[in-house]
């Protein structure tokens, strides 16, 4: 037992102290000893309870509480309703062309940025995992990106895919696409704002998620690849066939991750819209997000009751679809099963 | 490693250097030019959107509606600050205050409490700990997002919507960081270290001050950096719950920038440059740190 600096204090001492203060000594001792089993008992709790407080009060309880004002008439512009409103809020919202519509954005744009960028940070992670010069400043330099915030890159994107003076259309001009009189309108219709708002996703996280793959990469066994190149497998072949497999469980993560984050997309295409305070996604909704219209829903039109009964929505979608990814990509990717 | 493969000396140079080739894996080739060339275009894309915020930042209107685009910066950089924190309504020069004691004061709160908890999780007995910390790992899957709505009236009731503290209480302690502490506590600070301190009579807290704490410095730096990044960049909940008041967070006073019928975004771009200038020197200065800290979290996860 270590009973600390409180055990030199032998018993016998109690009856026949050579000062006077024996009392008080004793005291002390109990009270060292008591503070000590706390301590040991107590303070690991006390150590944990920030988080689990704090968790409880912001996360937990908004979750549970989301719930009942889902079944609510939660409005803040009209507190007369009755207090509940039962099923209708989940009715409204299968009839519901607005949320429709917003899924079909959400997932049109998901599929046009976690499917590119995945392959791209699988090549520039390939790129790499080579014995570079500098290769700490090419790594910092990829996460330009990632560091730069969704606000200030999303504005330089919203100019970037101007009509008229956009350098993307200028850009693609040169390649004899769209060309100077018939220039692409990117916030006229659904599949070119797509494009423009899953360019802004992809150059944003295709960095980050390169780094973590080449993070797996170098975790290889090298032996794998003489057995490969035995085989005569090249670079090209080796990537796919030895390293993608190889690092199977990071893939399926990154996908589980970015589907969790591409479902709940908010700021670049609430930022893409010229007038973004609307929290529309284009003249007609074009590239509405769910995560953008439970917004509009809640703090535009003032309908939080509503905008739970979204959000319990959003929040089922993701959980089947990154179950499907999750299934999907452990089946694809091969390797071990 | 390779050296198993590579053939004694004596060996034919042809042979040695195909084998060389062949059996290496790609960690240990040497890049050739054409990775390089490739990675250059890759940082090239990276840095350009950034590096042309810099350049409309400092450019007069007509920048805006030049074909082929302005490529280099302009010299009005201060003519179009002045004019983003002389406007009235959008509060830029508070709202760079206000999310740097936001970030701050989350960031420290972080560091602090998630140590705390991951030491008490990585290295003290108590009953419950297994359990409570999968409760903590299962915390980390839930989408945020979910609860906002309810999150928003729970701040109302508080009497903390429209103010800092709805945007910093949320944020003092997260799973995430709970979790980094503890897989980095585990491994970096020895069980017997920990247990001759307490032979020694220490308190938790002082083993915490005097044994965790230096030892997990690294751990510290990746944590702080990889909060403050993601609390200074935040904006959906912010622009809930902050947006229209007089206190914004500079994310969200750029996006006021960008509101109305008339968008000058020579304004909107010099106050995102300025925005983003704090986390350029971050990278900087903390690149290494941050990479690293990703790396490893890919590693573990």
């Amino acid at each position: 037992m270590s009973t600390t600096r409180a055990a030199p204090a032998p018993p016998g001492r109690r009856s026949a102290s050579p000062r006077g203060g024996s009392g008080a000594d004793e005291r002390r001792v109990t009270w060292r000893n008591r503070l000590y089993r706390f301590d040991v008992r107590y303070m690991p709790y006390l150590m944990i309870a920030p988080f689990f407080l704090l968790f409880i009060v912001f996360g937990l309880f908004p979750l549970l509480f989301n719930g009942v004002v889902s079944l609510r008439n939660y409005r803040l512009d009209d507190p007369t309703l009755p207090y509940w409103a039962g099923g209708a809020n989940f009715t409204r919202l299968f009839g519901d062309e607005d949320f429709w519509n917003a899924l079909y954005n959400t997932f049109g744009i998901f599929l046009l940025s976690s499917v590119p960028q995945l392959l791209l940070a699988l090549v520039v992670a390939a790129l790499l995992n080579r014995r570079l010069r500098a290769q700490t400043w090419w790594r910092v330099g990829m996460l330009l990106p990632y560091i730069t915030p969704i606000v200030a890159s999303t504005m330089v994107f919203s100019v970037f895919f101007s009509r008229d003076f956009g350098m993307a259309n200028w850009g693609l001009g040169l390649f004899g696409i769209g060309g100077g009189d018939t220039p692409i309108d990117w916030r006229a219709d659904k599949l070119h704002s797509w494009i423009a708002v899953a360019t802004m996703v992809n150059w944003k996280w295709i960095g980050y998620n390169a780094l973590l793959y080449l993070a797996a990469m170098q975790s290889i066994p090298r032996d794998v690849y003489e057995a490969a190149a035995i085989d005569g497998a090249g670079p090209w072949r080796q990537l796919w066939r030895i390293t993608v497999p190889m690092i199977q469980p990071i893939v399926v993560f990154t996908v589980v991750l970015s589907t969790i984050g591409g479902l709940q997309l908010f700021t670049e295409p609430m930022l893409f819209d010229l007038n973004a305070q609307n929290a529309r996604g284009g003249p007609n909704g074009e590239w509405q997000t769910i995560a953008q219209l439970i917004y509009k829903v809640g703090w535009k039109d003032l309908n939080l009751g509503y905008a739970a009964a979204m959000s319990w929505a959003l929040f089922l979608i993701i959980l089947i679809v990154a179950g499907i990814n999750f299934l999907l990509t452990n089946r694809l990717s091969g390797g071990r099963k | 490693m390779t050296a198993v493969t590579v053939p004694p000396p004596a060996a034919a140079p042809v042979r040695r250097r195909r084998a060389a080739l062949l059996g290496r894996a790609p960690q240990d080739t040497p890049a050739g030019i054409g990775t390089y060339l490739l990675l250059a275009v890759t940082m090239l894309f990276a840095a350009f959107p950034l590096y042309w915020m810099f350049v409309i930042a400092t450019s007069t209107d007509e920048a805006l509606a030049k074909l082929p685009p302005a490529v280099l910066p302009g010299d009005r950089f201060l003519v179009n600050l002045r004019e983003v924190f002389s406007l009235q309504d959008v509060y830029f020069a508070a709202s760079l205050v206000n999310s740097a004691i936001v970030s701050i004061v989350v960031t420290a709160s972080v560091l602090f409490f998630c140590s705390l908890a991951g030491f008490a999780f990585a290295k003290l007995r108590f009953r419950g700990s297994n359990a409570l910390m999968v409760f903590v790992v299962l915390t980390l899957t839930v989408p945020n997002q979910l609860g906002i709505v309810a999150l928003y009236i729970v701040m109302g009731k508080l009497g903390w919507n429209g103010t800092l503290l709805a945007v910093i209480a949320p944020g003092l302690v997260t799973a995430f960081g709970v979790f980094y502490m503890r897989q980095f506590i585990v491994n970096s600070v020895p069980d017997e270290l920990v247990e001759s301190a307490r032979m020694d009579g220490a308190s938790t807290m002082r083993v915490y001050a005097n044994i965790v704490l230096p030892a997990i410095r690294p751990a510290l730096a990746v944590l702080g950096l990889l909060t403050f990044v993601a609390t200074w960049n935040d904006f959906q909940w912010p622009l809930i719950t902050l947006s229209g008041t007089d206190y914004p967070t500079s994310m969200v006073a750029i996006s006021d920038l960008a509101s109305g019928n008339y968008v000058i975004y020579r304004r909107v771009l010099a106050g995102a440059f300025v925005a983003t200038i704090p986390l350029l020197v971050m990278l900087f200065i903390g690149g290494r740190q941050i990479v690293r800290g990703i790396m490893e979290g890919a590693v573990k996860a």
